[in-house]
């Protein structure tokens, strides 16, 4: 074989770095610095999530002066001593208790603590009110008044179990009584918005006030045995659940806890590996699937989550059509020359626009603009209360479809520009017309970036907060923006999202100590919905380019 | 030989611009019906510009102008109101590069025809079969309609463009070098399905291989810097040409 004569051999015996290696250097460290602070933003972020999942011992702390706390140890801190001598630490506990003297916490300097441990008949009780509760168990009042032999574990297991039924139970009656009520709520309602319309003065205005009215009265009355009858069942309950309640000590301090109120009792210091496991997974679950309480310093995240998860899939029905057929007509349709730069320009200069400010055209345009004259041509009868023409669901979802659009046209031009010219010559010669070569051929070889725009969309909206905050997040909505009365999908309600969530538990919140950990926990959720979110998409886009591998789109 | 014979496609005194460039000067030519006629010349001639006028694809070009008319079937397809789906149906068209859509190989055949509004599966394929049959193909992919065409072999997507086009049943077929990227086997299947179909079909074909010309060309015309410079039947013009020209290209002499 013929060998090549060049004078250069082509194995080089030159010692250190071949020229460029150092310029990889250079790339390969700042990347591993990112992957490093990413890896660190994560791990803070997990540990403090994680570790308020996790059950931690209880404590009782006996001071010198002989004051006696039970509570988890949450934190530990370094007090300087005075001119450069050693430092002192203190330690922070969760003591809970709220409803006693309204601290969650207390410090304690470590030099006063006279003894430090962990019994095992501490109990943790998570409650619907006031937080948790630290102490011993010392009694317990049945609903009948009788005392229950709390030292007997079956005896208590059993009163606590009956407990979370009757619980259980009341949140079904509750539920089925407002599902039975829901026809008759439905017929109030428009006859209220009947009464306050402007033709409710007119005759035959007033004769459909009165056949509704009668309307309403006789459902009224077919409803009210059913009614009374879960009513009556929830009383009963209620009745029985506030007067069994369980006697705690804590220290000096004696206090009732009513079985109406506890969620959870746990002996935290008995558990083993096993038990902490499963406890962590199903405080972790409940955050999930809960509502929050106490001004969203307690319980959990359910509506925040569904808003942000239905929020984000609303933009990104607006965002496609909007972000597709803006590419598709710069990249087919229109002409070169002067206005399709300038359109170019227009879009990669919105990418950079401060979100802030495309919340401020939200409000001003989609809800005093659009909200405003849908309000005045529909819903005048609800004036000056209004309907539309306030922050909700439908114009954060469209406020951040615009924010996000130019993600999408960038993306789409992209895939369209990259389908092979040879595939559109070929459907156009075959007879096919524009209209259809762009629909069979160019739109779906185009789809991997049209996805790729669209998980730089989502990204980009699921982490997007200040925008919302012009345009219907809040910190509680009364209701979820779907539920089971028609329309079903109430898109001018305002809606809670994990985002403003966040804010609102680390800076908003009545107790933000007791509210840090819940605010990391959130915090992990969003960041792992964003990530599932995007591989969602990402799993579909693979599967769309092995249908086109070979070709370079 | 030669009896009285119909024009297919016809072009007089056609111009041809990219912008300020021609690219084909008065060009005057007719295509007799149900034989293949060889485009040659060298590269840049314009065979292939000349080609794209007979289906109207220079419209996707910004910027070109056409002046002179181009019959296809004693109709002047540069007339307003011309239906531009229907005369691409008439006039199919084969390209350099095989551009097989990234579907099944069913899906591929019938594009045509369903773009056209022909409905029903049995329909449909029915086509399928007709089109790989007529080119050579059917034996090869009958197993594998649905599999995807971009898993076959160069040779087998070029014929599988080819039964794409015929799908649509066109009357005319244009082929611009459909076998420059193909190996000797798959060439030589290429020009024995071009001479089954020249019973019922008229075809142009660009090519830049003379021996293909003459193997395969009842007629042909030779292009030089946008000009046609001659046209005769195929023998004629490889034993005798009438112009120097075309005899030092011929033989090799340039191009
Ligand atoms: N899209 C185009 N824009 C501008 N000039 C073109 C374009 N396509 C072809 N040409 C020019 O027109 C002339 C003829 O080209 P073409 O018909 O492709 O030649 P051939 O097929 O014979 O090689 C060449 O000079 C070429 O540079
Ligand atoms: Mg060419």
């Amino acid at each position: 074989m013929p060998v090549s004569d060049s004078p250069q051999p082509l194995v080089s015996d030159r010692k250190g770095l071949a020229p460029g290696l150092s310029g990889i250097w250079g790339t390969a460290l700042a990347t591993v610095l990112i992957l490093l602070m990413l890896g660190l933003l994560l791990w803070i972020v997990a540990v403090n999530a994680f570790g308020w999942f996790w059950p931690v011992p209880v404590w009782q702390v006996e001071e010198r002066n002989g004051t006696v706390h039970i509570g988890a140890e949450v934190g530990r801190e370094a007090i300087p001593g005075p001119d450069g001598a050693e430092p002192f630490y203190r330690l922070q506990f969760k003591v809970g208790n709220r409803d006693l003297d309204g601290r969650d916490f207390v410090w304690i300097d470590e030099a006063e603590i006279r003894s430090k441990g962990r019994p095992g008949d501490l109990v943790r009780i998570v409650r619907s009110e006031y937080g948790d509760a630290f102490g011993r168990i010392a009694g317990a009042t049945s609903s009948d008044g009788g005392a229950v032999e709390v030292g007997e574990p079956d005896v208590l297991a059993e009163f606590l179990a009956a407990g979370k039924n009757a619980r259980a139970e009341r949140a079904r009656l509750e539920t089925r009584l407002s599902d039975a009520r829901r026809p008759l709520t439905n017929l109030e309602e428009a006859l209220d918005l009947l009464e306050r319309s402007a033709n409710a003065k007119t005759a035959s205005g007033q004769e459909r006030v009165v056949a509704l009215s009668a309307e309403v009265e006789k459902l009224a009355i077919e409803l009210r045995p059913t009614l009374d009858e879960i009513q009556g069942g929830l009383d009963a309950l209620a009745g029985d659940l506030a007067a069994a309640h369980l006697k705690l000590v804590a220290g000096d301090a004696r206090f009732e806890v009513p079985l109406s109120n506890v969620i959870e009792v746990s002996w935290p210091n008995r558990m083993g590996f096993a038990g902490k496991l499963a406890a962590a997974v199903r405080h972790g679950v409940l955050f999930l699937v809960t509502e929050p309480r106490e001004a969203n310093t307690e319980g959990g995240i359910a509506p925040a989550l569904f808003g942000t998860v239905l929020l984000v899939l609303l933009m990104s029905v607006a965002v496609v059509p909007l972000g597709v057929i803006t590419a598709v007509y710069m990249t087919e349709y229109a002409r070169h020359g002067f206005l399709l730069r300038l359109a170019n320009q227009a879009v990669n200069n919105l990418a950079g626009v401060p979100s802030i400010v495309f919340g401020m055209f939200g409000l001003a345009f989609f809800i005093y603009g659009v909200g405003g004259s849908i309000d005045r041509a529909f819903f005048a009868d609800r004036l000056p209360t209004p309907t539309f023409g306030t922050g909700g669901l439908l114009w954060a979802s469209l406020t951040l479809a615009l924010l996000t659009v130019p993600v999408v046209v960038v993306a789409t031009r992209e895939g369209l520009l990259a389908v092979p010219r040879s595939w559109r010559e070929g459907s156009l010669a075959l007879g096919a017309t524009r209209w259809q070569t762009l629909r069979r051929i160019i739109i779906p070889a185009a789809m991997p970036g049209i996805l790729t725009g669209l998980i730089l969309a989502v990204s980009r909206a699921a982490g997007e907060v200040a925008p919302l905050m012009l345009t219907g997040a809040v910190k509680l909505a009364p209701s979820l923006p779907v539920d089971g009365s028609a329309p079903f999908l109430h898109l001018q309600r305002k809606f809670m999202h994990l985002g403003f969530h966040i804010y609102d538990v680390s800076m908003q919140s009545p107790n933000v100590e007791a509210a840090k950990p819940m605010a990391f926990a959130t915090t992990l959720v969003l960041l792992l919905l964003v990530v599932l979110m995007n591989l969602g998409a990402i799993v579909i886009r693979r599967r769309l380019r092995r249908a086109y591998r070979g070709q370079s789109v | 030989m030669s009896q009285s014979e119909d024009f297919a496609l016809a072009s007089h005194d056609l111009d041809f611009y990219y912008g300020e460039v021609q690219a084909l000067k008065k060009i005057n030519l007719e295509i007799p019906q149900h034989r293949i006629t060889a485009l040659i010349g060298p590269s840049g001639c314009g065979k292939s510009t000349f080609l794209r006028c007979f289906n109207r694809m220079n419209d996707m070009i910004e910027g070109v102008r056409v002046e002179g008319r181009v019959l296809v079937e004693d109709e002047d397809i540069y007339a307003p109101g011309v239906n531009l789906e229907l005369l691409r149906k008439r006039v199919g068209m084969v390209f350099q590069k095989s551009n097989p859509f990234p579907m099944s190989i069913r899906e591929n055949v019938n594009y045509g025809p369903r773009m056209g509004g022909v409905r029903g599966r049995d329909r449909l394929d029915e086509i399928v079969e007709r089109s790989l049959k007529q080119a050579d193909l059917w034996v090869e992919v009958k197993d594998r309609l649905d599999g995807s065409a971009l898993d076959l072999s160069g040779g087998q997507q070029q014929r599988l463009c080819i039964a794409r086009t015929l799908a649509n049943q066109p009357g005319i077929l244009l082929l611009d070098e459909p076998a420059s990227a193909l190996d000797p086997i798959s060439t030589a299947k290429i020009e024995e399905t071009l001479l089954q179909l020249k019973e019922n079909y008229t075809i142009l074909i660009v090519t830049h291989n003379l021996q293909q010309a003459a193997r395969v060309a009842d007629h042909t015309a030779f292009f030089m810097l946008g000009e046609l410079v001659e046209f005769s039947d195929t023998t004629t013009m490889f034993t005798n040409p009438n112009e120097k020209i075309t005899e030092e290209y011929i033989t090799g002499r340039f191009g």
